[in-house]
């Protein structure tokens, strides 16, 4: 088993290293250098498609789903050796996706086998690009009290409401949806859909933020057709397949509050920016003692990381640990930022210079600000930790 | 190797657990104190950690020991944590331990701390706050060494049978070389020892080497090249001490928890109040970050990983942030009850400080992984 764990770590070091194109395996340095797939492939790069259609050809941009949806069919051990094996040449992500992080483990437990084999070997493929419509203008932290319906018509559902905060709803080609198919419940009438974006009735409006970016968008349903056959699980009970996925969603923001593999931007960065005394000390020391203190929680919530991880694997994990992971990496990121922004100073503030990078720090800072309240904010995380794992009464 | 702790270390943990909480749980120690026992811990608790094969943790099999490593032994000293059980098995069975392990003192200590006879303390700091410049002198006189200088925080330094001491036998405070490590038997001539009792009720003692005459082979190791039996006994310590806080962390947090579900106020548990749902779940956050850490580091220093020395650090400053603030909000949580003597809960806040300064503490670690860092 150890012999042929190794014998694949050198193969896949040997692989990525004559596949990956240098270019990729440079640090993303804003949002937009991100490869996300989809339909307008007019979006990527060369070097983005080229690194991201090798990883899909051996199923590796989703190495641990089974081949026949479109994965690497590897294990536990052979996924982490991949992952380490990218890390040490600074590998991009070939694929950045909702579909995989948070639809795909949805499916893989819920969906029928015509909606794997169709949508999981796209979303492996990068053909699809996939976005998230959950929240509504008056159902966000409660989210169940969402108002978007789908009536039953016989051989269809007609969809008709409003979502909002759907990150890059204008530039998805399909949504996975929650639709009120009952209003005498509240989370007992919910359904889980999935509908084309470019259906007919489907429109989408970008949302401006404090980053001077549009991420999110609003997103209008007025009288869309959604076959029968794109009902993910049961009709009203959709919400056991919500909660399912926001679970996957919070262990991906969490790993927000990780540090990037090589190097340490945020060190580096403030001595750059404000130089080391003669005893090789940052020259400001209060600002060196928050960075340590900093740095020691980042570094002990990897490891928390890796715990985390392994304990998922091995079907271990409480299963409202996500929640602990996803309040904790937030708020790091959030005072990572702060602190990038502390250390930078007015270099930091220029917002659209060359020097600046078209204030990619200033925007990355703001942005940061949605983590903890984006995917359930910590005030939920924290009331999910107090009352299914410490249960303490209501 | 996964993070987490595998089927053999998790039938250790449930032995430990159960034997420490019926023999030792804090009703133990507040006897002894309130006794004013003039030892600090129980001896026949100590042999029977012996009995239970936990002073030999560390210990190769070869001489006698079990063989097994820092997650091990972090799992016994957990459970003296949670349990608040005064007890010399960090400093001797750890910290001591993994400093004579492979050296020709091995023999000659290693017997008596397996049976429960022996017990060692560590002569290594000598101001209030931890530090790795070692300014105790010895000097060669005749067939051995003349120690002179002066150590503090030596805990159960009053009745140990061997110190373990830092000192310079060349070179100025703060090089690494020039630091040898000597076995010290107690009663030496020339050693004054002055225990007081700390906060926590434990005790530790300030010593005051008079021209102390050792012979040649009380030198651990090698003479001027102490350095990595310091090294070795430090990180054994600091894991050990970041273990021992996980579990007095983890016991103040639980017993703020049950409390929480019991305690009345309006009408109603003050645990269904959102102000403290959510302080509590954030130190079970902390926490839990802290427990990651301390296993990474147990992990890597029994695999002889480069990175142990950072993992060490990280889980010692962590376990002190998280630690802290769990003793903390244990008290505040706790309200009026919380500040009496009668309550335990206030032990575990002077435990926690007491562990926090053993072998350096939260900030005197993150500054080592700053300056590590380079800045």
């Amino acid at each position: 088993m150890t012999q042929d764990l190794e014998t694949f770590r050198s193969e896949t070091r040997a692989w990525l290293e004559e596949n990956c194109p240098p270019s990729m395996r440079e640090p993303v340095r804003s949002e937009k250098d991100a490869c996300w797939g989809g339909r307008d492939q007019s979006m990527l790069t060369p070097d983005q498609k080229l690194w991201m259609d090798r990883m899909a050809a051996r199923g590796w941009t989703v190495p641990d789903w089974p081949k026949a949806y479109g994965g690497g069919g590897l294990s536990a051990a052979e996924t982490k050796i991949l992952r380490e094996e990218m890390a040490r040449i600074r590998a991009r992500n070939p694929l950045n996706s909702f579909g995989i992080s948070m639809l795909g483990p949805a499916l893989l437990k819920y969906g029928t086998e015509e909606q794997k084999l169709d949508h999981l070997t796209k979303i492996a493929r990068g053909e699809i690009r996939w976005c998230q419509g959950y929240s509504e203008p008056n159902a966000g932290s409660d989210l169940a009290g969402l108002a978007a319906s789908a009536e039953d018509k016989g051989d269809h559902f007609l969809v008709n409401g409003q979502k909002v905060w759907t990150s890059y709803a204008d530039k998805a080609d399909w949504i996975f949806c929650l639709v009120r198919t009952d209003r005498t419940t509240k989370q007992g009438g919910i359904s889980f859909v999935l509908f084309d974006m470019a259906s007919e009735g489907v429109s989408t409006k970008p949302i401006l933020l404090i980053s001077g970016y549009s991420p999110f968008c609003e997103t209008f349903m007025d009288n869309v057709k959604v076959p029968k056959a794109n009902l993910v699980h049961e009709l009203n009970k959709g919400w056991d397949v919500a909660k399912y996925l926001l679970g996957h969603e919070r262990e991906m923001i969490s790993g927000m509050g990780l540090s990037s593999p090589g190097g340490n931007p945020l060190i580096d960065g403030a001595i750059a920016a404000i130089g080391l005394d003669h005893d090789g000390r940052l020259a400001d020391p209060l600002l060196r003692a928050s960075l340590a203190l900093f740095e020691v929680r980042s570094k002990a919530f990897g490891m928390m990381s890796e715990r985390f991880i392994d304990e998922l694997k091995a079907g271990r994990s409480h299963p409202a640990q996500p929640s602990m992971m996803k309040y904790y990496g937030t708020e790091l990121n959030k005072a990572r930022h702060e602190l990038i922004m502390a250390a930078g100073g007015t270099d930091t503030l220029e917002w659209e210079s060359d020097a600046s990078n078209g204030g990619a720090a200033a925007r990355a800072w703001l942005r940061t600000k949605a983590n903890s309240i984006e995917g359930g904010t910590s005030e939920v995380q924290l009331n999910i930790i107090a009352k299914r794992i410490l249960e303490l009464p209501s | 190797m996964p993070l987490f702790l595998n089927d053999e270390q998790t039938m250790l943990r449930d032995t430990a657990k159960e034997y420490v909480a019926e023999h030792a749980p804090v009703g133990h120690m507040r006897r002894l104190r309130d006794a004013k026992d003039a030892t600090g811990f129980d001896r026949t608790l100590w042999k029977s950690f012996a009995e239970m094969g936990f002073t030999g943790i560390l210990i190769p099999e070869a001489d006698g020991g079990l063989g097994l490593g820092h997650v091990e032994a972090g799992v016994v000293l957990e459970e003296i944590g949670r349990n608040l059980t005064p007890s010399p098995f960090l400093t001797t069975a750890v910290a001591a331990v993994s400093a004579l392990g492979g050296t020709a003192h091995a023999a000659r200590w290693f017997p008596g701390i397996l049976s429960g006879d022996t017990v060692a303390a560590l002569a290594i700091d000598e101001g209030p706050k931890h530090r790795t410049d070692i300014a105790l002198k010895a000097e060669r006189a005749g067939n051995g060494f003349r120690l002179s200088g002066t150590k503090r925080f030596v805990t159960h330094g009053h009745v140990a049978d061997l110190l373990i001491v830092a000192a310079r036998t060349a070179g100025a405070a703060g090089e690494k070389d020039g630091v040898t490590l000597f076995a010290v038997e107690a009663g030496a001539a020339g050693l004054a020892n002055d225990p007081q009792r700390l906060a926590d009720s434990s005790f530790a003692s300030r010593l005051t080497f008079d021209g102390v005459e050792v012979d040649a082979d009380a030198v651990i190791g090698e003479v001027d090249g102490g350095w990595s039996g310091l090294t070795r006994l430090l990180a054994a310590g600091r894991t050990g001490a970041s273990a021992e806080m996980l579990g007095v962390g983890g016991g103040a947090m639980d017993m703020t928890v049950a409390y929480l579900k019991e305690r009345k106020q309006f009408g109603v548990p003050i645990g269904s109040f959102q102000a403290l749902q959510h302080r509590a779940a954030h130190l079970y956050s902390e926490m839990e970050v802290a427990r990651a850490a301390t296993l990474k580091a147990q992990q890597l220093l029994d695999a002889s990983d480069p990175g142990a020395d950072a993992a060490v650090s990280v889980a010692k400053a962590m376990t002190g942030l998280a630690t802290t603030l769990s003793v903390q909000e244990g008290i505040q949580m706790h309200g009026g009850i919380g500040m009496t003597d009668e309550y335990d809960i206030g032990f575990y806040m002077k435990r926690a400080r007491v562990l926090a300064e053993m072998f350096g503490d939260t900030n005197f670690h993150t500054d080592q992984l700053a300056r590590a860092a380079g800045y």
